[in-house]
């Protein structure tokens, strides 16, 4: 076990170094010139050759992209002293200072994150919680008018692109109606209640709004637990319908759903981008979608750098999970 | 070990202590409802089991063996099934019985050793913890008690170290200890009635005879009643006190295991006996397979539903056998019944049959 994740951690490791390469190498090969973008407008149109050469010596944009990586890498384990007209000092864990700004990326993130992740996290685990609970019982009254109109509004909601879902639920639910208060991130630990008014419109468009398919998900590998004989041979010992149905045919069902759901984490963080950037709540989407605009790129290599350590390590804690959750595995 | 079997001992588990037999199935008809139409997959069936007493159930696969005797656990799904007639345990009506009913037998006085144990022991749960499950369902017992229930049961059915492999999940069993894993679950509330359906399939002959002498031991220990479903003639001969032939869903011949292996008087049954192949005998002597496939139970053939694969056809006059479906009679012995349209199928089966299949 140890050493299965030991050897798991060294491959996320990898794809967490590879990750950051390729953005790196396709911010520079890239059709942009990140210099001369920031001397026109910071010149206000008037960019003069010295200006330019200024800028780029500046943003270190005159050496190799190698050297540039390897500096930009070294920074996060050791830190370093940054040269962009003053001398900005950069503690480990260094991802470089905004080109915009001059503030440390590093403490950008830390402001932005809390909130994304109150989306991702709340309504991640909400709608796989629905999702399941739904489709389980979807299955276990499988042909009956409920179950058939589960399965036909899980689809029509699942076929809207979700931006435009959640654009609807936005105008109809706020705008217009009311219903909910100002979406907007409070600190959790500094007013839970707060926390909990200013996410609520977000968790609930976005955890229903998935939680569509993994009823879906769940109703099918439940039908097909439910049809199992180890279901039957329950029934047969005199265990009630609802036991066989939530205890013994869940138990085979969850593990291909939570699997999913492992494997899925990067739609639950392009959904956060959506929710955003939509309900206009200030996370790390809509931090990386300005920084995109405004080719910060410093901050853009950042925020897709934590992306893949979270959907890595989401992967990796998916993994981990499975041989808890089926004995038939075992991890060596 | 004693001491626990013991406890759930009581007078009227004695056999012949009720005038009814303890299980009685009559005109029993499982139908189900298809896209295709109606699939009739056991119709007529009638036949009783006392306590002590071992019936044998064979036929090909379809037959409606295990069908008719998942009807007497109430296995159907009521809303994709149709059953009539009557099937009685210990005098309690189990066709149309609610569900809190049938929670109650299930398990308890009527248990069940499937097929394919591996498929039909839960694959995520302890072995204990499904033997312990199934007691405590039916017993107010603390976890603890059940555990040490659930490990004697083990030992009973000759699983080495109990108290260890109580603990283990079905996919760190063998073939037969999973089958016997399945016994101990079965058998773990003393139930009054155990139906075996193929419990033999899956393993090999050593094996099978072991599960088999199990089976039987169980029996005396607990005097219950016996229903062996089963394809196989080897396992009948070895265990049943009585043996019921099915086809296409329709018993066609009954008897004892004796008269029924010796004197069998219906061309199905000659069939079934004379595709067994004999270890002892002549290597180069063909085997003689029953020709054709089993029918379709959607559209079952006219009058008796084995006319199209029967060989003896000619010897019925007119077209009897393609008309009319044969009424069940009594046969060459008592409590034999057949259903056949011969007149002296015994005759038929000393001259032509006998010589082949025996």
């Amino acid at each position: 076990m140890v050493g299965y994740i030991i050897r798991r951690l060294f491959s996320a490791f990898l794809v967490i170094l590879l990750t950051s390469m390729f953005v790196f190498g396709l911010f520079f090969l890239g059709p942009s010139n990140i210099a001369a973008t920031f001397c026109q407008q910071s010149a206000n149109g008037r960019c003069t050759q010295e200006r330019l050469a200024v800028i780029t010596k500046q943003f270190g944009l005159d050496q190799s992209v190698f050297s540039q990586y390897e500096e930009w890498a070294k920074g996060i384990f050791v830190g370093r002293k940054i040269q962009m007209g003053a001398t900005y000092d950069c503690p480990a864990p260094c991802l470089g200072i905004s080109y915009r700004d001059q503030t440390n990326v590093f403490d950008t993130l830390k402001k932005y994150y809390p909130a994304t992740l109150s989306i991702a996290l709340v309504a991640g685990f909400g709608y796989l919680f629905l999702g399941v609970l739904l489709g389980s019982l979807a299955a276990r009254w499988r042909g009956t008018a409920a179950d058939k109109s589960l399965v036909t509004v899980s689809l029509l909601i699942s076929s809207l692109p979700y931006y435009l879902v959640l654009l609807l639920a936005w105008i109809y639910l706020y705008a217009i109606k009311g219903w909910f208060p100002v979406p907007g991130y409070t600190s959790p630990f500094d007013n839970p209640w707060n926390w909990v008014k200013g996410m609520c419109l977000a968790w609930l468009i976005l955890g229903v709004t998935n939680s569509t398919q993994y009823a879906r998900f769940s109703r099918g590998y439940m039908v097909e637990a439910l049809g199992e004989d180890y279901v039957r041979s329950a029934t047969a010992k005199g265990v009630s319908r609802n036991m066989a149905v939530f205890k013994h045919a869940l138990r085979v069902a969850i593990v291909p759903v939570v699997t999913i759901f492992g494997l899925d984490f990067a739609t639950l963080l392009s959904g956060t981008v959506f929710t955003e950037k939509i309900l206009g709540i200030n996370g790390i989407g809509v931090l990386a979608i300005n920084s995109i605009t405004n080719f910060d790129f410093p901050i853009i290599a950042a925020t897709v750098l934590i992306a893949a350590v979270l959907i890595v390590v989401g992967n990796l804690v998916v993994d981990i999970l499975y041989s808890f959750l089926d004995p038939r595995v075992r991890l060596a | 070990m004693t001491e626990v079997l013991d406890v759930e001992r009581s007078p009227a588990r004695q056999p012949n202590s009720q005038k009814e037999p303890f299980l009685v199935v009559e005109h029993l008809s499982v139908q189900f409802p298809t896209y295709d139409g109606l699939v009739k997959a056991v119709t007529d069936l009638s036949y009783s089991v006392d306590m002590g007493e071992t019936l044998g159930i064979v036929g090909e696969s379809g037959s409606g063996k295990s069908v008719s005797s998942m009807a007497v656990l109430g296995l159907h799904d009521i809303k994709r099934s149709r059953l009539e007639g009557s099937i009685r345990v210990a005098g309690k009506e189990i066709v149309g019985a609610s569900q809190s009913t049938m929670r109650k037998i299930r398990g308890n006085e009527v248990a069940m050793i499937f097929q394919d144990p591996l498929t039909a022991l839960h694959p995520f749960f302890k072995i204990g913890d499904q033997i312990i499950e199934a007691y405590r369902f039916h017993h107010n017992v603390s976890k603890r008690v059940a555990r040490r229930r659930a490990i004697e049961m083990l030992d009973l059915v000759g699983i080495p170290r109990p108290d260890q492999r109580v603990d283990e999940y079905v996919h760190q069993f063998s073939g037969g200890m999973r089958q016997r894993a399945m016994i101990a679950m079965a058998l773990v509330n003393n139930p009054r009635l155990l139906i075996a359906d193929e419990p033999t399939t899956a393993l090999d002959v050593t094996v099978q005879a072991q599960i088999l002498d199990l089976i039987q031991e169980m029996q005396k220990e607990f005097g219950s009643a016996v229903i062996m479903i089963t394809h196989d003639l080897g396992v009948i001969a070895e265990v049943a006190d009585e043996v019921l032939v099915m086809y296409a869903g329709r018993c066609v011949e009954k008897g004892t295991t004796k008269q029924i292996l010796t004197h069998p008087e219906m061309p199905y049954t000659w069939g079934l006996l004379g595709s067994i192949a004999d270890v002892v005998g002549d290597v180069d002597k063909p085997l003689v397979p029953i020709p054709g496939t089993p029918p379709s139970l959607l559209n079952p053939p006219s009058g008796c539903s084995f006319h199209p694969r029967c060989v003896h056809r000619d010897k019925v006059e007119g077209n009897r056998c393609v008309e009319e479906l044969p009424e069940l009679r009594a046969g060459g012995a008592p409590n034999h019944l057949l259903r056949c349209h011969l007149t002296d199928p015994d005759a038929v089966f000393e001259s032509e049959v006998k010589e082949e299949i025996l």
